[in-house]
């Protein structure tokens, strides 16, 4: 809720606030509003009377402190820093083995596996245009290939971030190969990234494999599974991403974001699941625009919701479910193809509103994103930029330094109450689940991509470089990093090999379990899925199988 | 003497191959929309073959492939097909991230413009115009030589 804010007695306030507008309006004749992308009319000047400091504790409290507004643990990024995840994935899994041992031994503590558009369609290498494969992410299908990539990688000591949507084939590969190395799962540590289904219905259909039933009750599994048997590990992140790329304002994306959160808790309990014991291990992933401050009022007005949602709404009592941990992207909607260095000075201010809004995680967009796969010397310019921010800029010093703005504040408060309206809007809908099936979420998103194209269109948004500031420019596209041709034909056929030689007895029989967990209501069917994977299915045929017992995912797609 | 053809021109707006970034697609798709065309669309993901049976169906003057990964290097693949299904009247445009060294193999197999990010409305909605058209035209002139 939006609150006023309390006069302070300010003897003389007034008069000379009186002063400062006459003269203001003399400067600016006839000026036009200006509103931020949420719809937010934004004010030449805040003060004292737009946000007191009356209601600090209800409010902000102190970091680590509820509401969390100021940030989720006590000492913040002064005595941790955000982790630097970079997205990698190209090629073979020797291809990704390579990188992401550099990676390494340049001292990452945190990894990502980004796999193939191929597997993202839940078909293996051997049903694809070999042309297409692996030019967006690493081509894995079995539980070899995960050996192969995550060779030398001491999976146990190293958090892990797999774009895995429903059903989880890279966790179970994962889970695998860690019992083949005799590692205990509950050393395994890091997040299912791509496990929002909702959000693939909506917004990245990419991701979307098995229908919308089907989705949720894989998802349900897949927490079960790893709150039994896999502690350490983030079944679920909420992808406010999606939504965001696709076209919601940041208000909407986060209101989006928390109801989908809403419903994936309210999924859990339904199923008698110990809300307690399930919100502590629920993450969130967002976009990060370069409108700085509207992105640092949207995640502390987000962090502050949550932590009331949790406690209020959802009934958790421990205090670590009413964290809002979050990973951040900077948004590759933002960078543009024409003068593509432009895009540094874009991804430094994204990747600063992050930082200053207390991210837990961060990944900065390499300049060359809005017209490639990034290059290794891209990349390090990305990390470097995370670098500079930490280590010159020193924006670690001071934990919620934009808190106390009025500005901030003010911002906080309304974005906070736009926020909440798109959460009523969605209640009444029935909820997330309902809201996404019926086709509501995509017809808002749809309207706002359009509202924003049209005034890009139009000039009343500025883009230097694209509808301002443009200077005649060699626009060339340069060569793409292509996957050696040969390398992915041996891998092909080394897979098909795979698939002739492995036991089919078994993989019958890990297909039928599968199968009859599917078509029955109580065995849990990730179990099934790491069952499989470990005699030697294959993505491909696991995803096929899920979809025969539980339908095909159509996104539903309104455009 | 004129054959003007005054019926809206179809518009078959897609994506082949395995990617799915739609938010240009569905842009475009209302651009080409507002300006009075009737837009046929796809979900992401469609199979050559898919859009072969739908252009042919669907009867459309022009298709426009939308390419944000890497599904324009099928689409030379694409051309040969409609080629062989006898849509060499159909118009192709693509649009989205085209790395310029691949460029030549789309506009060798017959796509007539490639458009990059920040591509202008008025311009995409001229040329797709434009070429409707002309698509139409030709194909009037294909049946009268097929039907002197």
């Amino acid at each position: 809720m939006t609150q006023t804010a309390v006069q302070l007695p300010l003897p003389g306030f007034e008069q000379a606030q009186g002063e400062w507008r006459s003269q203001y309006s003399r400067q600016m004749r006839a000026e036009k509003p200006i509103r931020n992308r949420s719809g937010v009319e934004i004010q030449p000047l805040y003060s004292p009377r737009d946000w007191s400091g009356e209601r600090y504790l209800e409010d902000l409290g102190f970091p680590g402190q509820f509401p969390f507004t100021r940030g989720i643990y006590p000492s913040m990024h002064r005595g941790r820093t955000w982790t630097q995840r970079q997205l990698i994935g190209l090629g073979t899994p020797e291809d990704y083995n390579k990188r992401v041992r550099r990676i390494i031994e340049a001292g990452a503590t945190a990894i990502s596996l980004l796999p193939c558009c191929s597997g993202f369609r839940g078909i293996d290498c051997d049903e694809v245009d070999p042309v297409l494969l692996g030019t967006c992410g690493t081509v894995i299908n079995t539980t070899d290939h995960m050996d192969r990539a995550l060779d030398g990688v001491p999976i146990g000591e190293i958090s892990t971030a797999m774009n895995d949507p429903s059903p989880f084939t890279l966790l179970a590969f994962t889970l695998c190969v860690a019992r083949r190395r005799g590692i205990d799962w509950r050393s395994v540590t890091g997040t299912s990234n791509q496990s929002d289904y909702i959000s693939h219905f909506i917004a990245n259909h990419q991701f979307y494999r098995l229908s919308l039933p089907g989705s949720r009750r894989v998802l349900l599994d897949h927490i079960e599974f790893c709150r039994r048997r896999v502690p350490n590990w983030n079944p679920v992140s909420v992808v406010g991403q999606h939504m965001q790329q696709a076209g919601a304002t940041p208000a909407e994306t986060m209101g989006f974001t928390l109801s989908t959160a809403i419903q994936y808790a309210e999924d859990c309990i339904a199923r008698g699941m110990d809300v307690d014991d399930v919100l502590r291990r629920f993450t969130f992933f967002f976009d990060i625009s370069i409108s700085l401050f509207e992105e640092v009022a949207k995640f502390r007005a987000g962090r502050r919701i949550w932590a009331r949602i949790a406690r209020d709404r959802l009934g958790a009592r421990d205090p670590a479910c009413w964290r809002f941990k979050f990973h951040g992207q900077t948004s590759g909607v933002d960078l543009t193809q024409q003068q593509p260095l432009n895009n540094i000075a874009r991804v430094s201010i994204q990747a600063m509103a992050g930082i200053l809004s207390g991210l837990q995680s961060l990944h900065t967009d390499a300049y060359d994103e809005a017209i490639a796969c990034p290059s290794e010397e891209t990349a390090r310019v990305a990390v470097a930029t995370q670098n500079i921010l930490r280590e010159e800029a020193r924006l670690c010093d001071v934990i919620d330094p934009l808190g106390g703005s009025y500005y901030v504040e003010r911002l906080t408060d309304q974005m906070e109450a736009e926020i909440e309206g798109v959460i009523a809007k969605i209640d009444a809908a029935g909820g997330m689940y309902k809201a996404a099936e019926t086709g509501l979420v995509q017809t808002m998103i749809g309207a706002s991509a359009l509202a924003f194209q049209e005034q890009v269109d139009a000039g009343e948004r500025k883009i230097v470089g694209v509808n301002c500031y443009q200077v005649e420019e060699d626009p060339t596209v340069p060569p793409a990093d292509r996957p050696d041709a040969d390398a992915m034909h041996r891998h092909v056929e080394r897979f098909k090999a795979f698939k002739r030689e492995r036991s089919q007895a078994q993989v019958a029989r890990a297909l039928d379990a599968l199968a009859r967990a599917a078509s029955s209501t109580d065995d849990n069917t990730f179990e099934k899925v790491v069952e499989a994977v470990d005699v030697g299915v294959t993505h491909g045929e696991v995803v096929g199988c899920l979809r025969r017992e539980l339908g095909f995912g159509h996104p539903l797609i309104v455009a | 003497m004129s054959n003007a053809d005054t019926r809206p021109l179809r518009v078959l707006v897609t994506k082949i191959g395995l990617d799915g970034h739609d938010r240009g697609s569905r842009i475009v798709a209302a651009y080409l929309r507002d300006a009075g065309m009737e837009v046929i669309y796809t979900p992401p993901w469609q199979t050559i073959a898919g859009v072969v049976k739908l252009a042919t169906e669907e009867d459309v003057d022009i298709i426009g492939v939308s390419s944000l990964a890497t599904d324009h290097l099928i689409v030379p693949k694409m051309m040969d097909a409609l080629r062989e299904a006898g849509l060499d009247h159909v118009g192709v445009v693509v649009g989205g991230i085209v790395p310029d060294e691949e460029k030549a193999a789309l506009l060798a197999a017959g796509v007539s413009r490639i458009f990059g990010p920040g591509a202008a409305r008025d311009e995409i909605v001229d040329f797709v115009a434009t070429l409707g058209r002309q698509s139409r035209s030709d194909r009037i002139d294909e049946f009268l030589e097929a039907n002197p």
